[in-house]
């Protein structure tokens, strides 16, 4: 890029490697960047300057944090009996939203993968099962997602969790709000008619 | 009018990597144009009418749209979502481990009906029986079979000669088995029992439920696992990454 201002042919590539960017739209973002007020850039710089150097994990849960403990694991309010165990950062909002959740959680980055060489080490169990010694533990709820390896991940973990006395639970399965009977496929409804409930 | 811009197939679901915010591609195997990629969109979200039934270990019959780059899966109702290998460990990791091999050995369109009808016979094999061993072994050597891999474990691949009822050696490079007066001109050989051999015969030319009958030892069962492993890693020049899953998992259920 010869005629591009070297800062810019910079900012170009560097928003090119984004996931989703390609060059067209990397050029478009520099361009905007360019024409906006300088408090708008430097907000952002800021922002992915702060990302790198102030967020790390929580020393209990993995989660993502500015502040170690997390302020979930903090927080005296919330029952430290429960571990939610979900296979990423970003699974914990979901189950904030629905506020029915009054535990802590247990990120284990990843989920057991055979395909791509993914087992339990590369995941955060060790760290889990450390958490486990704590007698006032009573109950670990596996949230990981409900598809081949999410499935194959709980069951793992069931399996070495069960032998410390601890009762393991598993998300339940169903029908979402919304969805309509004749798509349902044949495990999803399977297991919503095993588990209904009085109503 | 050019051809049909849709059209409808048994499937097998072997992999699927997420693409963009809801989408996920699938890799598929189907009887009629072997290996497939297609797109699944919104599969990821909770209502898609897709989700379910386009899960890895899953028989599905589908409705393809031509799509540019990739087809795109517009329909899917399961067949057979296999849900005893699903809700077991051990069995599902023998479902993604056949389903790996089937990935790493074939080519998109190209097109191999044995291998799918055994591949769909190997999985309702697997959520049956006990004998999962068995139904690995036997997997492999059919599926070398019906890529050309066939080993030859009549004559001795070197001299022709008939093989004698002795330890052999078997070599990947030749793809069958050198007689002791042979080995030493192969370096890249590894000795085969009298045992191992009878059984690897008799499995190439019989089908499940008498492959099934046979009874072996937990060393000849090791024996034959790692003559077959190592012949599939050599034809595919890297290990198969799911092995290691298996071995961790075997281990654990030994302890």
């Amino acid at each position: 890029m010869a005629f591009t201002a070297e800062p810019v042919a910079r900012a170009i590539e560097e928003f090119n490697k984004l996931p989703g960017i390609g060059p067209k739209s990397a050029q478009r973002l520099t361009y905007y960047l360019l024409c906006s007020p300088d408090e708008e850039a430097k907000a952002l710089a800021e922002a992915i300057l702060a990302l790198k150097e102030k967020i790390r994990l929580c020393s209990v849960c993995l989660n993502i944090t500015d502040c170690d403990p997390c302020l979930v694991c903090q927080d005296k309010e919330r029952d430290h009996s429960k571990i939610c165990v979900v296979e990423r950062p970003l699974d914990i909002l979901p189950l904030e939203r629905t506020g029915r959740y009054k535990g802590v959680y247990h990120v284990l980055h990843g989920v057991i993968s055979p395909a791509q060489g993914i087992g339990p080490e590369e995941l955060k169990v060790k760290e889990l099962l450390s958490r486990l010694q704590d007698s006032s533990i009573t109950e670990v709820i596996l949230a990981t997602n409900p598809n081949v390896e999410g499935e194959a991940t709980a069951m793992y973990l069931r399996g070495i969790i069960l032998p410390l006395g601890i009762r393991v639970t598993r998300l339940a399965r169903g029908l979402p709000f919304g969805a309509e009977l004749e798509y349902a496929d044949d495990r999803t409804l399977g297991q919503a008619l095993e588990g209904r409930q009085e109503f | 009018m050019g051809a049909p811009r849709s059209y409808q197939t048994q499937a097998i679901i072997i992999k699927q990597i997420k693409l963009g915010e809801a989408d996920k591609i699938l890799t598929i195997y189907t009887p009629e144009f072997g290996k497939l990629k297609a797109v699944a969109k919104g599969a990821c979200r909770p209502r898609s009418k897709l989700g379910g039934n386009v899960e890895p270990l899953t028989y599905s019959l589908v409705l393809l749209a031509k799509g540019r780059n990739f087809d795109i899966v517009t329909q899917s109702q399961t067949i057979d979502g296999f849900l005893a290998l699903k809700s077991d460990l051990w069995r599902m990791a023998c479902g993604l481990y056949i389903l790996e091999l089937i990935d790493s050995f074939t080519m998109e369109h190209s097109e191999n009906r044995p291998l799918f009808d055994l591949l769909l016979d190997t999985l309702h094999q697997l959520c049956q029986a006990d004998s999962s061993e068995i139904i690995l072994r036997y997997f492999e050597l059919h599926l070398l079979q019906y890529l050309g891999y066939r080993p030859q474990l009549q004559q001795c691949v070197n001299c022709d000669s008939p093989l004698k009822p002795v330890v052999n050696f078997f070599s990947p490079g030749q793809g069958g088995i050198l007689c002791p007066r042979c080995s030493g001109k192969e370096p890249m050989s590894r000795l085969l029992s009298v045992d191992a051999l009878k059984i690897l015969r008799f499995w190439q030319n019989c089908d499940y439920t008498i492959a099934k009958r046979v009874k072996i030892k937990s060393e000849l069962s090791l024996e034959l696992e790692q003559i077959l492993q190592w012949y599939i890693e050599y034809l595919l020049q890297r290990e198969v990454k799911s092995t290691a899953w298996l071995k961790e998992l075997r281990k654990r259920i030994i302890s």
